[in-house]
Order: structure tokens, then C-alpha cells, then sequence
């Protein structure tokens, strides 16, 4: 038990412990619908996006986050605007706009290298980097997320199922997509410090699709999901610091690791329950 | 559902379309299309295939603009329809099997229109599912997910989940696509029954013989009106070509038409 009560004596280790769980179980729920939408890698996008705008936030004296959530709704805005028609396909949107803005910041930061120790963070996650700011802005962003999804959940769940039926019962499903790619946005830019740009989209993922391993009923794959982000982001944090290594990777590591085990177990049960 | 007698909207059509021209850019499916259906009726839609008949549905749901003309369905113009008129059916086809639904679930989705805004199913709306599933044959599998049951009991329960907001209008795309003869039998079977119930039912199909032996009104489609009647009245030589273009014949057998398709195959030889 020690080695589990041991970190929890300092600060910074208590606030990330928190924010790990809260970005987890945030990634965790609104996973669900980025993948079921067919969005997986909107996440990684997202993050790009909203990476490159808090570079140029940064060159303005902006706060981090105005930057990261300026970029990162520009970014949902456009595409959302570019595969309205269907002409263009949600991927190839995705991979435009936010590598444009992504490569935005990259050029910025190769014209000005002085400020590279501030995105490291950013860029694979750090539990030494959540500070008190930080952890309130995740405490709002998954306050809004669940709040969201709690009263547009019919109309989540029907658009994202049969967006033609959903339309024909009365639910506007472009404001739904949009409302989604809204509180989207804010959970992937209120996980950077924890999660890092790079492994944003697996903690999106990774939990869903575990949750979608063990059940086939949506209520319960939400739940699961939630369950399972916010869980994989307590052990990933503990891994971190036990390890020493980004809290991004051990996160990511341990809900593939879930997910491994999922897709293990569940075909052995299969086959126990049929005999 | 109740059995609609004497209601004061049946003094307007159920489907009303006046001049309306529509298509897909830079192309024109439909030029001043008119079409109008009354209430109670139970009609199919039938044509080759690209001839228009999903747009024509489309444009009644409000999913598809219209470049002229009026587009009315019980009396409201298209487009501002109140929800909980239109039960919509989608082609089996469209749907995603592998999406974590259970049968419940997919008819709790056409609760939306109650305006209830919890996740959670009230009391009442559990007790509206189990009603209708019972009616519909479904009530057996409404805790398994959507993959896991016949293509007939899919095919009731998205049935089930158009029919929970009581429309007066169900509009079905396609619903004997896929499913064997039997099934088809009884799907037909229970949307007559619907009907008789005072519901308007509009579907479109492929299976002319379908339509033949069940339906009481077909429409001949191809980018327009090409005649409607009753199958006995429609289903003319003369008609059949005019919608389809190919050789079709038509069968009289013990009352009932057979129609089939007498355009000669070309095999090749296995030797």
C-alpha cells in the first residue's frame, strides 16, 4: 500500500492524480461518440491544431490555453464547413486543416527558438506541468463535457446512429455535430498538459473501444468507457511517476494494455459460456 | 396507435407536391413533378434503379432541397414539418450492424419527439417499448443487440422505433430489400394492418410482385409520375415498359399478376 500512498503526499502528485482522472474519464466518454462517428482521428488532429495555436498564442503574450482553444474551434469550424457537403470526407478535412495549423506552430518555433522547455509538456505530457490553473480548467472543461452529453444524449445517441431518422424525428444534427466538435475541442486542448499532442487520440480511443469489446448495449459502453479512461489515467499516473517517464506514455500504455487484455478475454469467455 | 375515423386533417392530402423540380447538381432529376396522395392511403413506389425514388423521399422528409415548386406533407410545407408526423424507415442497407445498440434502444431513439431530454427511459416510455415490441413480435430479443437477430425482427424493429411516436405518416425505404419471402410476406402483412389502422404508408421497392399481391396503390416512377392506379389497373405492359424500358411480362394466375422480366440472358456455354 505504501507505494500507493507514498506519492500522494506531495502536491504537484495529488493535482495530477486528479487531473488524470478527470481528462481520462472526459476522453473516455466523449470517446464513444469519435469513435462510433467515425472520428478516431479527429483527436490527433484536434491536438495538432490546437498545439500550433498556442505556439502563436504564445508570440502574442497569450495564455496557453486562448491560444490552443482559438486554433483548435478555428480547426473544428473549418471542417465541420469543409465535409458539410460531403464532398470532401471527414479525413481528408482533418488532415488539411489541422496539419496546416500544426505546421503553423512549427514554423513559428523554428523562427523564434526561445521557448521550446514550455511545449515539452505539451508534446508527451508531464505530470510535474499541472499546476492549480490547469487543474481548474480540466474541472470545467469535463464539468461542460458531462453536462453536454448528459442532456443531448438521445439526440447524441440517434444522430450518430441514423443521422437521416434523427433528422426526420426533429433533431437538428448540424448543431449536434457542431455542439460535439465544440465540447471536443475543449477536452482534447484541457488534456494537452496531461496527455501530450502526441497520444491525445489514444486516450480517446482506447478506452471506447474496450468499452465496445465488452458490451454491444451503447448505455453501458459509455459507462464503461468513462469507467475505464478515467481508471487507465490514475494507474498511467502512478506508472509515471513511479517510472519516471512521460505521463502520457504510461497512460496511453496501460488502456492499450486494457484493451489488449479485452480483446484477449472476451473471446475465451465466448468460448467457456458455449460449452 | 389509434384508428383515425373522421379526423378533421384528413380534409388535406398526405403527401402534396405542386411543380417541384429537383436534382443534383448540374443535373435535374424531377422537372415540375406533381403528386398527390391522400390520407389513409398505402402505396408503393416503384421504378428502375437512379430513377428518383429515395430523392422523391428525401425531398418529402426535408433531407433533400427542391430547386421550384411546393412541397407539402399533411398539410405543412416541407421542411417545418412538427416532429412525430413522418415515421421514417431507412434502407437496412444504410445501417451500421456493428453499432453497440440493443433492440430496446433503437426504438427508444424514436422517443426523441416526446421531448423528454434525461438519458434514462421513464416508467411510461419502458412500458410504451414493451407494448409495441409485443405487437411487433420483438419483445423476445429487446435486450439483445441489433447484430444478433433476424432480418426480419431488424427489419420490425426499426418499424417499432418509426411507430412509437404514433405518425401519421410512415415512409419506408426499401423494407423487402434483403429478407426472404416469408419475411417479406409478413412485413407487408403487418404495414397492411397499419394501414387499416389509418396510418398513411408510403414505401418504395424493387419487388413489382410484392407490390402486385399486397399493395392497394402503386405509383410508377421514372424522374417523374409515369401513372399510379391500383396494381391490376398499373401493371400494363405498356406501363411496365414505359417505367423500366426492358421487356416485362405480365401473368394472370388464379387472380393474382406475376410479373417477370423476359429480356433474354445471355449464358455462357459451360462447355
Amino acid at each position: 500500500m505504501d507505494f500507493l500512498l507514498e506519492p500522494l503526499q506531495y502536491d504537484f502528485f495529488r493535482r495530477a492524480l486528479i487531473a488524470a482522472c478527470l481528462v481520462g474519464a472526459t476522453g473516455g466518454l466523449i470517446g464513444v461518440y469519435v469513435v462510433l462517428r467515425g472520428m478516431s482521428y479527429v483527436g490527433h488532429g484536434l491536438s495538432h491544431a490546437a498545439i500550433g495555436g498556442a505556439v502563436v498564442g504564445f508570440t502574442l503574450n497569450m495564455n496557453f490555453y486562448a491560444g490552443a482553444c482559438a486554433m483548435g474551434l478555428a480547426a473544428a469550424l473549418i471542417i465541420n464547413k469543409i465535409t458539410k457537403n460531403n464532398k470532401i470526407k471527414l479525413d481528408a478535412a482533418i488532415g488539411i486543416v489541422t496539419t496546416a495549423m500544426f505546421a503553423l506552430g512549427v514554423a513559428i518555433v523554428s523562427k523564434l527558438r526561445n521557448f521550446k522547455q514550455n511545449f515539452e509538456a505539451a508534446l508527451f505530457g508531464n505530470i510535474l506541468g499541472i499546476n492549480n490553473d490547469d487543474l481548474i480548467i480540466i474541472g470545467i472543461v469535463t464539468l461542460i463535457t458531462l453536462i453536454t452529453i448528459f442532456f443531448c444524449y438521445r439526440a447524441l445517441l440517434f444522430s450518430t446512429f441514423d443521422q437521416e431518422a434523427a433528422h426526420v424525428s426533429g433533431i437538428k444534427t448540424e448543431s449536434v455535430q457542431l455542439l460535439f466538435s465544440i465540447i471536443l475541442t475543449f477536452s482534447v486542448i484541457a488534456s494537452l498538459n496531461v496527455i501530450g499532442v502526441t497520444m491525445v487520440a489514444a486516450t480517446l480511443i482506447a478506452p471506447a473501444i474496450t468499452a465496445r469489446i465488452i458490451t454491444d448495449s451503447f448505455s453501458k459502453m459509455i459507462i464503461y468507457s468513462t469507467l475505464l479512461g478515467s481508471f487507465s489515467g490514475m494507474i498511467g499516473m502512478y506508472l509515471s511517476y513511479i517510472f519516471n517517464v512521460a505521463s502520457g506514455t504510461t497512460i496511453v500504455l496501460f488502456s492499450t494494455l486494457l484493451f489488449c487484455l479485452a480483446l484477449t478475454i472476451k473471446p475465451i469467455q465466448k468460448l467457456v459460456r458455449n460449452q | 396507435m389509434q384508428a383515425i375515423v373522421n379526423s378533421d386533417w384528413q380534409s388535406f392530402s398526405a403527401v402534396k407536391l405542386s411543380n417541384i423540380s429537383a436534382g443534383y447538381e448540374p443535373n435535374t432529376l424531377f422537372k415540375n413533378l406533381s403528386l398527390e396522395i391522400p390520407h389513409g392511403l398505402f402505396a408503393g413506389i416503384v421504378g428502375p434503379t437512379a430513377c428518383g425514388k429515395t430523392t422523391l423521399l428525401k425531398i418529402l422528409m426535408g433531407m433533400h432541397p427542391v430547386t421550384c415548386g411546393e412541397a407539402e406533407l399533411h398539410g405543412q410545407a416541407v421542411g417545418k414539418i412538427k416532429p412525430g408526423i413522418i415515421g421514417y424507415v431507412p434502407q437496412l442497407g444504410s445501417i451500421d450492424w456493428n453499432f453497440p445498440v440493443t433492440v430496446e434502444e433503437v426504438i427508444a431513439m424514436g422517443l426523441y419527439t416526446n421531448g423528454r431530454i434525461l438519458p434514462w427511459l421513464a416508467k411510461k416510455e419502458r412500458e410504451q417499448i414493451h407494448e409495441l415490441a409485443e405487437r411487433l413480435n420483438v419483445s423476445a430479443c429487446l435486450k439483445q443487440h441489433i447484430l444478433a437477430i433476424s432480418g426480419g425482427q431488424r427489419q420490425r424493429a426499426f418499424l417499432a422505433r418509426a411507430l412509437i411516436s404514433n405518425p401519421k405518416i410512415l415512409i419506408l425505404d426499401e423494407p423487402t430489400s434483403g429478407v426472404d419471402i416469408k419475411t417479406q410476406h409478413e412485413i407487408l402483412h403487418l404495414l397492411s394492418d397499419l394501414n387499416c389502422e389509418g396510418i398513411t404508408i408510403l414505401l418504395t421497392t424493387h419487388d413489382l410482385n410484392a407490390v402486385a399481391s399486397h399493395l392497394p396503390w402503386v405509383i410508377c416512377f421514372n424522374k417523374g409520375v409515369v401513372a399510379q392506379g391500383r396494381p391490376n389497373d398499373i401493371f400494363t405492359n405498356e406501363i411496365l415498359t414505359k417505367t423500366y424500358g426492358g421487356d416485362i411480362a405480365i401473368v394472370k394466375h388464379e387472380g393474382h399478376l406475376l410479373i417477370a422480366n423476359t429480356t433474354p440472358l445471355r449464358f455462357m456455354d459451360p462447355k
